[in-house]
């Protein structure tokens, strides 16, 4: 499969449903980012290392993800804002698992 | 005063580079920088990583990088400004700009570049109403001086190394400590969680997790934090609430120099990265324009063509060709120094 659907709530509240290359070695911040869902400067601001959570998100569906590695699970420790079903969106590969993700933007902080 | 004829804010890549490229045209730098040490995130956030896309290096470790890019520009003594953030700006009626640091030291140039990335780290701060009313009235994100504590009742919030290291110096200092932290685990060195432990045992140190503090008490100073476990809420009663969130960068004062902002990051011309205010430049992470990339080589040609346009500024009436340091070496500029050795050319009959 060439790409994956992913459903994607913004700061907003809008809902948004993308298509997401599996073939770029995209992670699902910089999808966001590829579409523009949050204004560039409040997501991805370390630019994909887990030591910002200006990307954190909220998994809504059951989806499997890969599990966190530990400077993910440290960042969201000490990150506002955090619930259960929070998740780096930098630590997410795009893969064909993700097809009909439902996730959910944290508010900036 | 310092005095300098380019004062950059900023000590990463782009800013470090920049000596370089200013020095081959004879133009002293200065850098201001809030970190204690120059390198920008390269050596605040990821000194171990290593960087594939700097032309002429494989692989380099951050760290290396800023190592490299000090040596570079050695030659040309930049003067630092470290641990201290630029502040305020002045223009002077010459056009020229004194900045002032938040511990007060000035700074005069004609020509400032700003290269400050993602801007200042600053410490992250809960969402709590009122926060801001008990900043410095008993709420501090820094513990400056830890006297401040003694005998007091004091609540920290977090679960990393400063939080785990305050908790255990506090608890010599403070008569109460209670340290609050939103999951079970902390992470931090191992030694300094074995320590905590053993300092909850003593009951030395009054640990709550998971909990979050939900909200502040008392008038015009802390007097109490509310800290929910359980959906259940107590307040802890306190002198001082520390929360120690990590620290994530802001544009911060910069963002308040009458610069045009657009997308957190400062507009400026391509043609020499000059902003809308003559005089000051913007390079590196910190600036946008269309087809802005973020990369650290690009802020390397932002510096170079930001530094010639800062010498025509200064020197409008005279006249000169970019040289190459392969010809002039790295001191040729203003013929101070003759073409670089060669090789001896025999007649060959």
């Amino acid at each position: 499969m060439q790409d994956v659907t992913i459903h994607i709530t913004d700061r907003y509240g809008e809902k948004h449903t993308i298509l997401a290359p599996t073939d770029m070695a995209m992670n699902l911040m910089e999808v966001i980012r590829s579409y523009e869902l949050a204004p560039e400067g409040t997501i991805g601001i370390c630019g994909g290392m887990a030591m910002c959570a200006s990307c954190q998100c909220y998994v809504n569906s059951a989806h499997k993800l890969n599990t966190m590695e530990d400077e993910e699970e440290a960042m969201l420790s000490e990150a506002f804002n955090v619930k259960d079903n929070s998740r780096l969106s930098c630590q997410i590969p795009i893969s064909d698992i993700l097809n009909g993700l439902e996730i959910e933007l944290a508010p900036e902080s | 005063m310092i005095t300098t004829d380019i004062l950059i804010i900023g000590a990463g890549p782009t800013g470090l580079f920049t000596v370089f490229e200013a020095g081959l045209l004879k133009l002293k730098c200065h850098l201001i920088d809030a970190l204690p040490q120059p390198g920008g995130q390269c050596s605040e956030l990821y000194p171990k990583k290593p960087i594939y896309d700097i032309p002429g290096f494989p692989e380099i470790l951050a760290g290396d990088l800023t190592a490299n890019l000090l040596e570079q520009g050695k030659q040309f003594q930049p003067g630092f400004t470290l641990g201290e953030r630029a502040e305020t700006i002045e223009t002077l009626e010459d056009g020229s700009f004194i900045v002032t640091t938040n511990k007060g030291t000035q700074h005069h140039a004609p020509i400032i570049a700003i290269a400050g990335g993602l801007g200042s780290f600053e410490p992250r701060k809960p969402q709590l109403e009122n926060i801001t009313i008990y900043e410095d009235n008993g709420l501090a994100y820094f513990i400056k001086d830890p006297e401040v504590y003694r005998d007091k009742k004091v609540v920290i919030a977090g679960g990393g190394d400063s939080a785990l290291d305050w908790s255990i110096f506090l608890a010599d200092v403070a008569s109460e400590v209670t340290l609050v932290h939103r999951r079970n685990e902390f992470r931090g060195a191992l030694d300094s969680v074995e320590r905590v432990q053993e300092l909850k045992l003593l009951n030395k140190i009054n640990i709550i997790t998971p909990a979050e503090i939900t909200g502040l008490h008392g008038e015009h100073k802390i007097e109490g934090v509310a800290v929910t476990k359980d959906g259940d809420t107590q307040i802890i009663e306190a002198d001082a609430f520390i929360p120690l969130f990590g620290l994530s960068p802001k544009l911060g004062p910069i963002g308040d120099w009458g610069l045009e902002i657009e997308k957190n990051a400062i507009k400026v011309d391509t043609v020499d990265y000059q902003t809308n205010i003559p005089g000051i430049y913007a390079i590196g992470d910190v600036n946008t324009y269309e087809g802005k990339l973020k990369l650290i080589l690009c802020g390397f040609h932002e510096a170079t063509l930001m530094c010639q346009s800062a010498y025509k500024r200064l020197n409008p009436g005279k006249k000169f060709v970019l040289k190459y340091t392969t010809v002039s070496g790295i001191n040729g500029f203003d013929g101070t120094r003759k073409e670089s050795p060669k090789a001896v050319v025999k007649a060959i009959v």
